[in-house]
This record gives C-alpha cells, structure tokens and sequence, in this order.
C-alpha cells in the first residue's frame, strides 16, 4: 500500500508539472497532427493512409515520449529534486517505473490524433483493433524505456535532446515508418532488426491488414525483451551513475 | 548513551582517489553529531554512504545495531535528509511540496496534510504554503526543505550545511528548530563550516581532513585539548594613555607578556596560571576605572586549527564562493 501510495503520488505529480501543461498537451495535438499534413501536402492525390499510418502513429509516440523524458528525468536529477526520490523507501525499480508511467500515457495520448483522425476522416479500417490497442501501448513502452536510457546518460536536457536525435531521426528511416524494410539496402538492413520501433510499427501494420513481417505474438514477445532490456538496462545505469 | 549509527573502517574510493579513508564513528541516540571540515574533506561522502547515496570502497554501516551495509533502503524510512542545496519541485507550491515528499514514504492523504500544515506552523511558513517554492526566499526555501526532510517524522536528520548562503535571521530560526528539534528527540548528523554553528549547536564533533577523522570528541574536550597560553582580557571604561601604561605595567609585571589593544583593552598572557588581583590592585591604583575582566578560554576554532592546520577563514570564503 505504502510503495502504491509513492507510485501514484509520483505519477501524479509528473502528470500535474509536466504532462498537463498546456505546451504539452498542445505538443500532443499538434505534432501528430503536423505530420499528418506534412504527408497530406507532400502526397497530395497520392496519399495513401494505409502506408503513412504506421509511421505516423509511431512517430508520434516516439517524439513525444522521449522529449518529454529528457525533462522529467534529466531536468529533475540536475535540479536534484530526483535525490528526494531516490532517498524515498520505495525501490528503484518501482520509481522509475513510476518516472515512465507518466511518458507512457503521454505516449499513447500523443497517438490518439493520427489514430482518430486516419478512422474518421480517412476512413482506415481497423481490422485488429486488440493489435492496435496493444501495439501502441508497447510502442509507448518502449519508445519511453529508450527515452529513459537516454536521460539516465545525458546530463543537461538539451545534451539529452540532443542524444535522442541520434537514436529518433534514423529510425525513421530504418524502422519500416514511412519505408518499407524490404526496400532498405541489405547491408544496413540489420540494423532495422535491432531497433525495436519495427516490431512496434509491424504490429500496427497488422492491425490494419498491411503487409508485416513477423507474427504478432512473436512482435510483442520481442517488444517485451527490449522492453525488459531496457528497462533493467536504465536500472543499472541509475544505480552506477547516480549512486556511485 | 545507545548509539544509532556506526560506521567501521569506512572507505569510499574513485579509482586512485580516496575521497573517506577508513574512518570510524558512531552517531549517540539524541545527539547532535557534528562533522567539521574543509572542502572535498571528506564530509558529504560520508553523509552519502550513511543514506545510500553513495556505494562504499569497504566498511560497514550500522544502524540501531543492525548491519545495513548492503541495503541503506531499510532505513531510509528512518533517516530524513536535507542536502547542502534546496531541492524541492520549483513549481510546486509549499503545501504540495511537504505532501508530495510524504506520500513518497507511504502516508495518507488526510495525515500527510495534517503533517504538512504543522511543519508550515512549527517553521512559520504557513501563510506562504500556496507560494511556489521557486517564489520562495532563499531562507523560506532552506526552511521548507527542512521541513520536507521531516515529514515522516525520521529518527535521525542529516543536515548537510543547513545554513550556508541565507539570511541571518533565517540563520537563528533554523539554529533554534535544530536545537528544538533535537530536544524533542531527533537525532541531529549535521555538516557546518561555520565553527560558532558546530560549537553552539554541537555535542560532540569529528574533525575530518583528506577524508580521515582527525579528532572526535565534545566541544569542550576538544576546546580543552589545545596547548594554549593563559590569556586575561581586561576592558576599561575610557582611554587610556598606552605608552606609559604598557610600560609601567611590563615594569611591575616582568614575567608576563602585555598587550594593549584599542587603548581600551589590556591583553596578560602567561605560560603560568595568572592572578589577577596584583594587575586590578595595580590598575585601580593609576585611577584607572575597569569595567570587565575575563579569562579567555581556547575555543573550538582554536582547537580546529591546531588540529587541522587548516586556515578557517579561507575554508568558509571557499565554502561561500560555492
């Protein structure tokens, strides 16, 4: 009761300085958004929904949560407002948990747009609506654990911005987002395999009967490992830099 | 007396560094434990170790007896802390600071308020408590902070320089909530530069110099310690005439060494125990009207430079440029 009470008040507290701003939740709304008339504009008659979809949605998610990480991680541990947390008898785990759960709803709020915009304007038609659902939210999941290790490294926000671009601009074009993989020279096509993002975006391809790579059980059997991975990955991290 | 906390052969090194070198203290239950030192002595390493801020090199941490090396998270519920800077959530107001910091050790809503609008009653902060803490003074911001380190109503209070950089009033307030804070029960692990702070506040203090204890004791052991002349003050009412003084006194007085300061002040020093009747007696007789004779003791600062051999003055304007 006592680390949920931590949990929750950590998540909230996150959720009232950061997420609920209104930059933010603008972020949230234009972003996604943005890139969906970017698309609009560029393919004009030849837009597509069905490829741009995936991407979209991913992207978004992407951008969103690792910004916002780079703020409520690495802004708190410079402010040292994080040592209050880390001083807390909860553990680590639980309150980074806590740290990311907040980037995660982020993240799943930042798709909402494409999602509701590509099935009520651009008519897109669900078929797997489940693989949807779960698609994005282990696409959040990853994209923020990604977004922490990030944070956990860098020691100044903008040095943390500046890292996630290293890690976000090349996966939209190595993640299957706007390119389809099988379309990418094969001498830098491992890469693809490595980046979880694919596995994410395959998911979401399947959900609206696209062309995909790998089963669905097997996608989410792999988001879960990175998502493990880098979870404790964060965690060793945390406790070697921060704790040293 | 009990002790709470004890450290043994505490080591903490990076790579060829070693910043606290195999020291060994224990914390009594219901004091106020001073830790006394130059920069980079050594001081906030160890308060590190002692909260699970820091991994040790080797040693052992004991708390309440019980062998906590590897798992400090056992007693964080135990210990509050409050850093040498202010590190509360700058949007945040004063209220939702303290209830935010209570709810990380798991109380209630309705308890942790309640604690909280004591806490802003007990550090007169309970008019502020809707102002963001970014808003807050530099005092009103130490104070708060304090505060929140206890919430939980924590056993033992590390205070990592509570009162560098703020305001003199401030300083008082926060030097009368330790005091009372200690006499309600609280175990008080305190890092000062300020040597009136640690000798005011202190019951016993550790000198610590290139990460080793160079001396641990109470205040009045250590200020008793030091090899020092006997030294009598004696302060006149008006002026006086100090060449002839002084030479009428080294006259009568050949065994003693006089030093006038002020025209208004006269300074014995001796080897030996000093009686100062035959200088009264003297200095009544020149129609000289006193209005105060003291014997000067060794302080603590005495005692830390004599230890150490560290300038003092110096160490605060570095503390201070910080």
């Amino acid at each position: 009761m006592k680390s949920f009470i931590a949990y929750w008040n950590i998540l909230l507290k996150d959720m009232k300085n950061y997420y609920l701003k209104p930059p933010n939740i603008s972020w949230g709304i234009i972003f996604p958004f943005a890139w969906m008339l970017m698309m609009f504009v560029k393919t004009k008659s030849a837009f597509n929904i069905m490829d741009v979809f995936p991407g979209i949605v991913a992207m978004s998610i992407l951008f969103g949560t690792t910004s916002m990480l780079a703020v409520t991680i690495t802004f708190e541990r410079k402010s040292r407002s994080f040592e209050r947390l880390l001083l807390a008898p909860i553990s680590i785990e639980l309150l980074v948990f806590a740290k990311i759960s907040g980037a995660i709803l982020f993240g799943i709020f930042n798709s909402l747009i494409p999602v509701l915009i590509s099935v009520f304007y651009f008519k897109v038609v669900v078929e797997n609506y489940l693989a949807l659902c779960l698609g994005i939210i282990f696409l959040s999941f990853v994209a923020t654990l990604l977004g922490l290790y990030i944070s956990v490294a860098a020691k100044e926000v903008f040095e943390a911005q500046t890292y996630s671009n290293f890690f976000r601009f090349p996966m939209i074009f190595l993640c299957g987002l706007f390119i389809p993989i099988s379309s990418i020279p094969l001498i830098i096509r491992p890469l693809s395999y490595i980046l979880p993002i694919t596995y994410g975006v395959d998911i979401l391809r399947f959900s609206i009967g696209e062309s995909h790579i790998l089963a669905f059980g097997f996608n989410l059997l792999l988001l879960l490992f990175f998502c493990s991975f880098l979870f404790f990955l964060s965690i060793t991290n945390i406790k070697r830099k921060w704790i040293v | 007396m009990e002790s709470i906390i004890k450290a043994i052969n505490l080591k903490k090194s990076y790579g060829d560094f070693t910043a606290v070198d195999n020291i060994n203290f224990e914390v009594r239950k219901g004091e106020i434990f001073g830790f006394l030192g130059p920069n980079g002595a050594g001081k906030t390493t160890t308060i590190n170790m002692l909260i699970g801020m820091a991994n040790i090199t080797s040693g052992k941490i004991i708390y309440n007896n019980e062998n906590v090396t590897l798992n400090i998270k056992k007693v964080q519920n135990m210990i509050g802390v409050v850093a040498d800077e202010s590190n509360l959530y700058a949007e945040m107001n004063g209220f939702d600071n303290l209830c935010f910091c209570g709810s990380l050790y798991g109380m209630k809503k309705a308890y942790r308020e309640k604690r909280a609008k004591e806490l802003l009653r007990i550090f007169q902060l309970s008019e502020f408590k809707n102002r963001k803490f970014q808003a807050y003074s530099k005092g009103m911001k130490r104070k708060l902070t304090i505060a929140a380190a206890l919430i939980h109503k924590p056993e033992i209070l590390f205070l990592d320089e509570p009162t560098t950089g703020i305001d003199v009033a401030s300083v008082r307030q926060i030097r009368d909530l330790i005091k009372k804070l200690n006499k309600s029960g609280t175990t008080i692990f305190l890092t000062t530069h300020y040597i009136e702070e640690a000798e005011r506040l202190c019951d016993r203090i550790a000198f610590i110099k290139k990460g080793k204890i160079i001396k641990l004791d109470t205040v009045s052991n250590l200020s008793a310690s030091v090899e020092k002349d006997n030294v009598v003050e004696i302060v006149f009412e008006t002026n006086f005439d100090n060449i002839v003084l002084l030479k009428n006194l080294q006259y009568k007085f050949h065994k003693v060494v006089i030093e006038i300061k002020d025209n208004k002040i006269i300074k014995i020093i001796s080897k030996e125990k000093i009686n100062i009747v035959p200088f009264i007696n003297f200095l009544a007789n020149e129609n000289l009207h006193i209005i105060e004779a003291k014997l000067i003791k060794p302080s603590l600062e005495d005692a830390f430079i004599s230890m150490t051999g560290i300038d003092l003055g110096l160490m605060k304007k570095e503390k201070e440029r910080r």
